[in-house]
C-alpha cells in the first residue's frame, strides 16, 4: 500500500478544460424546452482531462485494500477470490447492451443463464422456488419476511406479526422485521453457543410470524438442534427464515431446505463470489419452500415450449410484488452463474470442505499461540471467534488495536465487535481460496502483535502507522458534518 | 478444484495440526440425517475455456438490435476509461469501507460522488447511493413519513404518469408499514400532472407529493406550480429525476419558491450499461435539515490523529448495524462499484460534456418523433415539451408491429397498452446521443413498411 495522498478531483478543475473526445458533437440548441424549465447555473462537476481523470481514480484505487491485493479474513463477509472469467464473460457487449425491456426474443441467451441459475440455486439450497430479483442480502431478507407476512395474511392469520431473532443476529434481521411492519423479540443463546431451545419454546405462540436464523450462526458454529427448532416454530404456526450470510460454510454439505427453512436469501456476493465492489452491488436471491411459492417476488424466469420468458403479475397474482424497477442486479447474477458453472457439482461441496478446513486450521494455530477461542469446545464452521478479553484486561489493548495493527502487516482486519455478545471479539473467516502459507503468515502476524502488546503497547494503540491515514476522528466527522466539497476551500 | 490452492500435502498437514483424520470429520456437529447425499441437479464443472465458449454463444443468441426503448433505462455512450478504471481489482474486489484507513480510495470516491450528485440535483447533501431508482423512491416515501412531522396520515400522492414499475416497487416496499399511496390522474390533453387536479386533496392531511421530471411519458411537468402547491400546504416534495436531463433542466433544488425536499432517481444513465436491468444505482439527495432521516451510507471528511484530512463513514447511528430494529432502513449496502463508474463518468463529462449529452439526446429524440409521425398511421400523442422520449400512437395494436420490427432487428419502443390502456395503441419511444440520423431513418422506413403491410393484410 502506498501512503500517497490524493487531492479532491475538484482541485484539478480548470475552466474550459475537458475530456472532449468523450463528448458528442455540438448539438443544436434545445429550443423547444421553455426557459422556465431550464437550468441556469451549471452543476459543480470538475473540468478535467482524460489522463488526469484516469490518474486520479487509479491513485485512489491504490489507497484501498482489496481481495486482489490483500488477505481479507472478514468474518461473515466471505471475501474470497472473484474469478476474472466471471467479470470478463458477464461483460460481453451483447449482455451489456441488452435493454431490460427488450423482448424475450432478444434475450434467450441471457434468460437461459437466469433460468439455469434459478435451478442450480434451488438444488444447492433444497428450496422449491427461487426469485433472483432482490439486489442485496438485506433486500432478500425484506422479501423473505414480506413473504412470511403475506402467507399469514392469505390465511387470515392476522395476529402473527412478531419475528424472533437470536441475540447474536445480524443487525439487518431486526431492521428488516421492522420494515415489514413486524415487532422483534430477541431470544438468548446458551453457553454452548446454540439457541436456548426452552426459551424459544416459551417465546413462540399465536403471535409468532417466524424466526430468523443464520446457520452456522454468527458465532461461527453449527446450530446442532436446528431440527428441534424447526419443529417448535412450525408447531406454533410460525415459519423459519434462513439468513444466507454463512451459506459458504455448508455449501454441498447440508441444505437450508432440508433443515426445515421456509424462506432463505443467498448472498451471491459471498457464497458465489461476485465482487463486493467497495460496498455493492450485491445480489440477494431468495428461495422458498412449497408453501411460500405463490408469494415470490417478481419477475421470475419461466420456460415453456416457446423458450424462456419473464413471469410477472399475471402468472403470480399473490406475489409480494416488484422490488426493483426491472429484474434486479442482472450483471451480478451473470457472474454468479458463471462461477457456479465453473465449480460444478463437485466444486460446490469442495467450497464447504476447504472453507471449513481453513477456518479450523487457522483456529488451531491461534489457539496453539495462546489466543482464546470464544467457543473452544466447538468445531469451527467457515469462521470462528477469538476473544481478546484477557489482553484487554491484562495489557489494556483491545480488539480494535489488533485490527488496526493487522493493517500494517498487510492483512485486512477481521470483523470486530460483532457479534455483540462476545467481548473484544475478532470474527475471522479465511475462505477456501486462501493458501496455507497465507493463513500461517496471518497467524504469525497475530503472534507478533500479541508480543508488541506486551513490549510496546503505545505503538500498538497508535496503529495503523503505514497507511494513507491514521485513525480518524469519527466524533468530529459526525459533529462537524462535511459531506460535500465546497469551492471556497479550493483553488 | 476451482480456485482452491491446496496441495495434498497441505491438506494432510493441516488435518494433522487440527487433529482430525479427514475433512469430513470437521462436519461432525451436523446431524447425519441432514447431510447432503446428492446434488444431481448441478451440472459438471466447466473450465474457463468451456464457460467462455458457452457464454459467447449465449451472448450471440441475444444479438445487438437497434434499440429505441427507454422507459427508465437509457443507452448512452460510456467512455472507455470508465470501466477500465472501475474494474481495477482495488475497486472491484474491495469490501464496504468500514476499515476507513484501508479504504480511503473508495471513501474519497463516494465523497466526490456525493458532491457531484448533490450539485447536479441542486440539493445540499447526498447519500452514498441505494439499489436503484425505484427502490430509492420507496425509501424516499418512508423517509418523508419520518421527516414530515406535521403530517400524521402517512399518505403519499403519486401521479399516474410516474413510472409504473416505480409505483409498484414503492407500494411493495412501503405497504407493510401502512404508507398509503394515492394516484393523481394526468391531463389527457397534455400528458402531465396539473396543479388544478391537486385541488381535490385540498384541506386533507397529505405527507408528500411525488413529481417525476421528465415523467414516464417523457413529458416535462410544470414543476414550479406543483412544488409550490405542495410546499404551501406543508406537503414534502419528492422529486424523481433523470440525471442526464439535469445538465439542461432546472434542478429540483430550484423548483418553485422553495425547491424539492427529497430527490431520487436512477443513476444508470451516468456511465452504467443497460445490462438487462442492473446493477444500476439509485441516488438520493436532500436538505441538510433532513440528513438524519436519510437511509443508507454517508461519507464525511474529517481528520486523523495526526491532523491530516481523511474520509470515513459517518452518522452510522442511523444504520442497522448500530441501531438494529430502530434503524432508518435495513439497507446495508450501496451500489459502490456503480457509483465509482458514475463518478468517473461525471468527471470525464464535466458540466459542458453532460450538457452536450442532454442536448444531443433531446435533438435526436425530436428528430425521431418527427420521422415517425411522418409515417402514415402514426401520430404524436401529447403536444407538451419533452426531453428524450415521447409517446406516439399507431392506428392499430402495438404488439404485432413491435414483433415484426424486432424480427428486423429493431426494438421500436415500449408498448404502453398494458399500463395505460386509456391511451389506445400507444408506444413510448426514445433516442439518445447514440442514435444517428441513418438509424432513425432505418427505424422510420421499417415502421412504414410494417404499417403498410399490416394495412394491406
Amino acid at each position: 500500500m502506498s501512503a500517497l495522498r490524493e487531492k479532491v478531483i475538484f482541485e484539478y478543475s480548470r475552466p474550459g478544460r475537458g475530456s472532449r473526445d468523450q463528448w458528442p458533437d455540438e448539438p443544436e440548441p434545445a429550443s423547444k424546452i421553455p426557459a422556465s424549465l431550464r437550468r441556469q447555473a451549471p452543476p459543480l462537476l470538475p473540468e478535467v482531462g482524460e489522463l488526469e481523470t484516469v490518474r486520479h481514480f487509479t491513485r485512489l484505487s491504490q489507497m484501498n485494500f482489496s481481495i486482489d491485493t490483500h488477505f481479507y479474513p472478514l468474518g461473515s463477509c466471505t471475501m474470497k477470490y472473484n474469478p476474472k472469467a466471471c467479470n470478463q464473460y458477464a461483460m460481453l457487449p451483447e449482455f451489456l447492451g441488452r435493454h431490460p425491456l427488450a423482448p424475450a426474443s432478444h434475450g434467450q441467451g441471457f434468460l437461459a443463464c437466469m433460468f439455469e441459475l434459478q435451478e442450480m440455486l434451488k438444488e444447492v439450497t433444497g428450496m422449491q422456488g427461487v426469485s433472483l430479483s432482490p439486489m442485496a442480502g438485506a433486500h432478500g431478507e425484506f422479501a423473505g419476511v414480506a413473504m412470511i407476512r403475506a402467507y399469514h395474511r392469505a390465511r387470515s392469520d392476522l395476529a402473527r406479526t412478531e419475528i424472533i431473532v437470536p441475540e447474536a443476529a445480524h443487525g439487518t434481521n431486526p431492521a428488516t422485521a421492522m420494515m415489514c411492519g413486524c415487532s422483534v423479540r430477541e431470544i438468548r443463546v446458551g453457553a454452548d453457543g446454540d439457541i436456548d431451545v426452552a426459551a424459544l419454546a416459551a417465546a413462540v405462540g399465536p403471535h409468532t410470524a417466524g424466526i430468523m436464523l443464520t446457520n452456522p450462526s454468527t458465532l461461527g458454529i453449527f446450530e446442532r438442534r436446528i431440527e428441534e427448532v424447526a419443529r417448535i416454530v412450525h408447531a406454533a404456526g410460525g415459519l423459519l427464515y434462513y439468513d444466507g450470510a454463512n451459506l459458504n460454510a455448508i455449501l454441498g454439505k447440508v441444505r437450508p431446505g432440508d433443515m426445515g427453512f421456509d424462506a432463505i436469501h443467498m448472498n451471491l456476493h459471498k457464497t458465489f463470489s461476485t465482487p463486493h465492489g467497495g460496498g455493492g452491488p450485491g445480489a440477494g436471491a431468495v428461495g422458498v419452500s412449497a408453501r411460500l411459492l405463490p408469494f415470490l417476488p417478481i419477475p421470475i424466469v419461466g420456460r415453456d415450449a416457446e423458450g424462456y420468458r419473464w413471469l410477472a403479475e399475471g402468472e403470480l397474482p399473490q406475489s409480494i410484488g416488484r422490488l426493483s424497477a426491472f429484474m434486479g442486479n442482472a450483471g451480478v447474477l451473470l457472474r454468479a452463474y458463471i462461477y457456479m458453472r465453473m465449480l460444478g457439482r463437485t466444486g460446490m461441496s469442495e467450497v464447504g470442505d476447504y472453507a471449513t478446513l481453513n477456518a479450523n486450521y487457522l483456529l488451531t494455530r491461534l489457539k496453539q499461540a495462546g489466543f482464546e477461542a470464544a467457543y473452544p469446545q466447538r468445531r469451527a464452521s467457515h469462521e470462528f471467534i477469538i476473544t481478546l478479553k484477557r489482553e484487554a484486561r491484562e495489557l489494556d489493548v483491545n480488539a480494535m488495536d489488533f485490527a488496526k495493527r493487522l493493517l500494517d502487516h498487510g492483512f485486512h482486519a477481521p470483523t470486530t465487535y460483532f457479534p455483540l455478545i462476545v467481548p473484544e471479539c475478532l470474527l475471522i473467516e479465511p475462505t477456501e481460496t486462501e493458501s496455507r502459507e497465507v493463513l500461517d503468515a496471518f497467524a504469525d502476524a497475530m503472534i507478533r502483535i500479541e508480543r508488541e502488546a506486551r513490549e510496546e503497547p503505545e505503538y500498538l494503540k497508535g496503529a495503523p502507522h503505514s497507511l494513507p491515514v491514521r485513525r480518524l476522528d469519527d466524533v468530529r466527522a459526525a459533529k462537524q458534518l462535511d459531506l460535500t466539497w465546497k469551492p471556497k476551500e479550493g483553488v | 478444484m476451482a480456485f482452491i490452492p491446496h496441495t495434498e500435502a497441505d491438506v494432510a498437514e493441516m488435518l494433522a495440526a487440527i487433529g482430525v483424520a479427514s475433512i469430513d470429520q470437521l462436519f461432525d456437529e451436523i446431524p447425519a440425517s441432514l447431510r447432503v447425499r446428492s446434488l444431481a441437479g448441478i451440472p459438471d464443472a466447466l473450465n474457463e475455456m468451456q464457460i467462455g465458449k458457452l457464454m459467447s454463444a449465449r451472448a450471440e443468441t441475444d444479438g445487438r438490435p437497434l434499440c429505441f426503448i427507454g422507459a427508465g433505462a437509457y443507452e448512452h455512450h460510456i467512455p472507455a476509461a470508465v470501466w477500465a478504471v472501475a474494474t481495477r481489482g482495488e475497486f472491484y474486489s474491495a469490501y464496504t469501507p468500514y476499515q476507513a484507513e484501508a479504504s480511503q480510495g473508495t471513501l474519497q470516491v463516494i465523497y466526490e460522488y456525493q458532491t457531484m450528485i448533490a450539485s447536479l440535483t441542486g440539493m445540499e447533501v447526498a447519500n452514498a447511493s441505494l439499489y436503484d431508482g425505484a427502490s430509492a423512491l420507496a425509501e424516499a416515501c418512508l423517509m418523508a413519513v419520518r421527516a414530515n412531522r406535521k403530517s400524521k396520515a402517512q399518505r403519499v400522492l403519486v401521479p399516474r404518469c410516474v413510472h409504473p414499475h416505480y409505483r409498484k416497487v414503492a407500494s411493495a416496499a412501503a405497504g407493510n408499514q401502512a404508507v398509503r399511496f394515492e394516484e393523481v390522474p394526468y391531463s389527457a390533453a397534455e400528458g402531465r400532472t396539473l396543479a388544478s387536479t391537486l385541488a381535490r386533496f385540498e384541506g386533507q392531511d397529505i405527507t408528500a407529493l411525488v413529481i417525476q421530471q421528465p415523467n414516464f411519458f417523457g413529458v416535462l411537468e410544470e414543476v414550479d406550480a406543483l412544488t409550490n402547491w405542495a410546499r404551501e400546504r406543508n406537503i414534502l416534495v419528492i422529486a424523481v429525476v433523470n440525471p442526464t436531463s439535469l445538465a439542461l433542466l432546472k434542478p429540483p433544488g430550484e423548483w418553485g419558491a422553495g425547491g424539492a425536499d427529497i430527490v431520487v432517481g436512477e443513476g444508470q444513465p451516468l456511465g452504467v450499461p443497460l445490462c438487462s436491468g442492473g446493477p444500476y444505482f439509485g441516488f438520493m439527495t436532500t436538505r441538510m435539515t433532513h440528513v438524519r432521516q436519510m437511509p443508507g451510507r454517508l461519507v464525511g471528511r474529517t481528520v486523523d490523529t495526526s491532523g491530516r484530512d481523511g474520509f470515513t463513514l459517518t452518522l452510522q447511528a442511523r444504520e442497522q448495524h448500530i441501531r438494529r430494529a430502530r434503524a432508518t432502513s435495513n439497507i446495508c449496502t450501496n451500489q459502490g462499484l456503480l457509483v465509482t463508474a458514475a463518478t468517473i463518468y461525471m468527471s470525464l463529462m464535466g458540466p459542458q460534456g453532460l450538457l452536450r449529452v442532454a442536448q444531443a439526446s433531446h435533438a435526436r429524440a425530436s428528430e425521431l418523433v418527427a420521422a415517425l409521425t411522418r409515417v402514415p398511421g402514426v401520430r404524436n400523442v401529447f403536444p407538451s415539451p419533452y426531453f428524450h422520449e415521447s409517446v406516439v400512437a399507431l392506428d392499430r395494436p402495438v404488439a404485432p408491429v413491435l414483433q415484426r420490427l424486432a424480427d428486423r432487428g429493431i426494438l421500436a419502443g415500449f408498448d404502453l397498452t398494458e399500463h395505460y390502456p386509456e391511451l389506445g395503441h400507444a408506444l413510448l419511444v426514445c433516442a439518445t446521443e447514440t442514435k444517428t440520423s441513418a438509424e432513425i431513418e432505418r427505424y422510420a422506413n421499417a415502421l412504414g413498411d410494417v404499417m403498410k403491410a399490416a394495412r394491406a393484410a
